[in-house]
């Protein structure tokens, strides 16, 4: 009997730069906070690599739940190559091993700045948003403690008012990004600062979304199949961005939501946000054959 | 002879609130001892006593902001049941939100001040379930019109309005759901002498109008006696007498209440 067949060989068992107990905490928060849809879990968020306010929160989620076969995606208001965007996906893959991919389809964790991608997602993929104010009531309820005793009751009054309020002062419900919605029935939540454009995919979704704050410390999720209702009176409907009409000036792509690109003579021209729909759209015009999935617009319409 | 047109109302029904030996200390401070008292539907109750007899802290008992040391207190309501101080901090708010109004002294207690008065009141419809933006500007105009507040300052923030309009819009919000049973702290106080008269006339009309059951404190005599049907004294914390309006400034009895009446006349 030698030291070599009692021990095994050396093999890699931790990924994911954070420690085992970090990922383990990290991991029973997102469980409770997908057993509470909407429900904001307290976590001790650790420091990364990163500044906070940069997207530690949703980095944190994302290298609990990455394993070395896990295929990422990562985004920063749509697009896959913005400075942000590329620094985590690379740091993300060299921590764990992990292949990287710009394509919704093949994508298995997406990690995302203020935007959801137009491609429907599967309930074999998980959806991270980072989030820089996890709670909706903070604009009315400057104290987190009473806050906390408020969605325990409920009691969200003061949300409608402000709505109420917007409507009254301006015609119209003025809140565009981070629109709070009711999770299940049950908790309101800010879907972090996605435009109202993406916050009907979020309703009856197939795949996960966790959402998560690292400043704040905040964990919450919206599990596949859960309702999520923008708060709205019932005679004043809920209106997304009126991008329906636009067409992007770089791929042709009409339908989705875009960036605004003022020009010199005060005009504007519009570019997709979501930048690698807007690749696949040129490339597939090219005459390269290109897959695209369901998207959940189409021409302009929810579907 | 008035004693006597009254009765019969007054003794008809059971009594919609009824608070039976209520106490709260503040550490050493007996603010309220050992008080009872019953308002009969539509009735109206009127609490006088000087400056820190704790006529507040007993109003705000009655409007579950405040748990006592001791007491019962029940409301005549197919809704709730039993003690009401025993109830939880959801079904307080739910009971409250949706069948008791208050007007505080202070209209900074009872109103957001850089909100639209509409949205004030419009927030008590919002906490009951109220989600159509329409029905609640409708209601919430009704309202204020009710409190003879001028309607084209309908979304002005209580900030920008005087005293009197503050109170007035407190009012709205209090009565905006119909509420069983309307609290009223002091609502005249600190106001002008004429704008005083003008709000006790609005809440006389509305008493007329709806039958409100009220419970209304005040240290001004006057006031109390506009409005009340029914009398209590309080004195350090406890009831030094009770009766019916007519028979208290007619024929007090406690020498406590003799004084506040001939200091008035
Ligand atoms: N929140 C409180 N904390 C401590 N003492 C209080 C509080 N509220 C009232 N008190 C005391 O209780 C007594 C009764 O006060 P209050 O009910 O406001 O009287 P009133 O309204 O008749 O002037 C006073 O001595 C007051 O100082
Ligand atoms: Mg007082």
């Amino acid at each position: 009997m030698s030291l070599s067949t009692l021990t095994k060989d050396w093999e890699p068992m931790s990924y994911g730069f954070l420690d085992a107990s970090a990922k383990r905490e990290i991991r029973r928060k997102m469980l409770k906070a997908v057993a509470v849809p909407g429900c904001q879990m307290p976590y001790a968020s650790r420091e990364v690599p990163m500044a906070r306010g940069w997207g530690t929160g949703g980095l944190q989620v994302s290298l609990t739940l990455i394993n070395p076969k896990t295929t990422v995606k990562v985004i920063d208001q749509g697009a896959d190559d913005s400075v942000n965007a590329a620094s985590i996906r690379r740091f993300l893959s060299r921590v764990s091993g992990a292949p990287t991919t710009l394509d919704t389809l093949d994508a298995d964790l997406i990690q995302s700045r203020h935007r959801i991608p137009e491609e429907k997602l599967r309930e074999d993929q998980v959806l991270v948003l980072q989030v820089p104010n996890p709670e909706p009531l903070r604009p009315v309820q400057p104290n987190m403690s009473i806050a906390r005793q408020m969605h325990a009751d409920a009691d969200y009054g003061r949300m409608w008012l402000q709505l109420y309020e917007q409507i009254v002062r301006s015609g119209r419900v003025m809140q565009g990004a981070s629109y709070p919605s009711m999770v299940n029935g049950r908790h309101v939540m800010t879907p972090s600062p996605i435009p109202r454009w993406d916050v009907p995919k979020l309703h009856m979704a197939k795949h996960l979304t966790i959402l998560s704050a690292g400043r704040e410390k905040r964990i919450h999720a919206v599990p596949p199949y859960t309702r999520v209702e923008p708060l709205v009176f019932d005679d004043v409907p809920y209106k997304v961005e009126e991008h329906g009409d636009l067409t992007c000036f770089r791929s042709g792509a009409k339908g989705f939501f875009m960036n605004e690109i003022p020009q010199d003579d005060g005009s504007s021209t519009y570019e997709i946000s979501d930048s690698e729909y807007g690749v696949k759209t040129i490339k597939q015009a090219e005459g390269t054959e290109t897959a695209f999935g369901e998207s959940w617009y189409q021409d302009g319409e929810m579907s | 002879m008035t004693i006597a047109i009254e009765a019969p109302r007054l003794v008809k029904a059971a009594p919609l609130l009824t608070a039976q030996n209520v106490s709260k200390n503040y550490g050493d401070v007996q603010a309220v001892r050992n008080v009872s008292a019953e308002v009969f539907p539509g009735e109206v109750l009127g609490i006088v006593g000087e400056s820190g007899s704790g006529k507040s802290t007993f109003l705000r008992m009655l409007n579950l902001e405040e748990t006592p040391d001791a007491g019962t207190y029940t409301l005549d309501l197919p809704e709730v049941d039993g003690n009401l101080f025993e109830l939880d901090r959801f079904a307080r708010r739910m009971l409250c939100a949706k069948r008791i109004g208050i007007v505080y002294q202070n209209p900074h207690l009872g109103l957001l001040m850089k909100h639209s008065s509409s949205g004030n009141v419009a927030e008590r419809l919002l906490v009951a379930g109220e989600r159509r933006f329409s029905v609640l500007r409708e209601k919430a105009q009704e309202a204020l019109e009710a409190s003879e507040f001028p309607i084209e300052r309908l979304d002005a923030p209580p900030i920008e309005l005087s005293g009197g309009m503050q109170q007035r819009v407190q009012l709205a919000k209090a009565i905006a759901l119909e509420p069983a049973l309307l609290l009223l702290d002091e609502p005249t106080t600190g106001l002008d002498v004429s704008v005083q008269a003008l709000v006790l006339d609005t809440l006389k009309r509305l008493q007329q109008e709806r039958k409100i059951t009220m419970v209304i404190v005040s240290h001004d005599l006057g006031v109390i006696r506009t409005l009340a049907d029914r009398v209590m004294v309080m004195r350090r914390g406890e009831v030094v007498e009770a009766g019916l309006a007519d028979q208290i400034f007619q024929d007090p009895q406690h020498a406590y209440t003799q004084q506040l009446v001939h200091a008035k006349l």
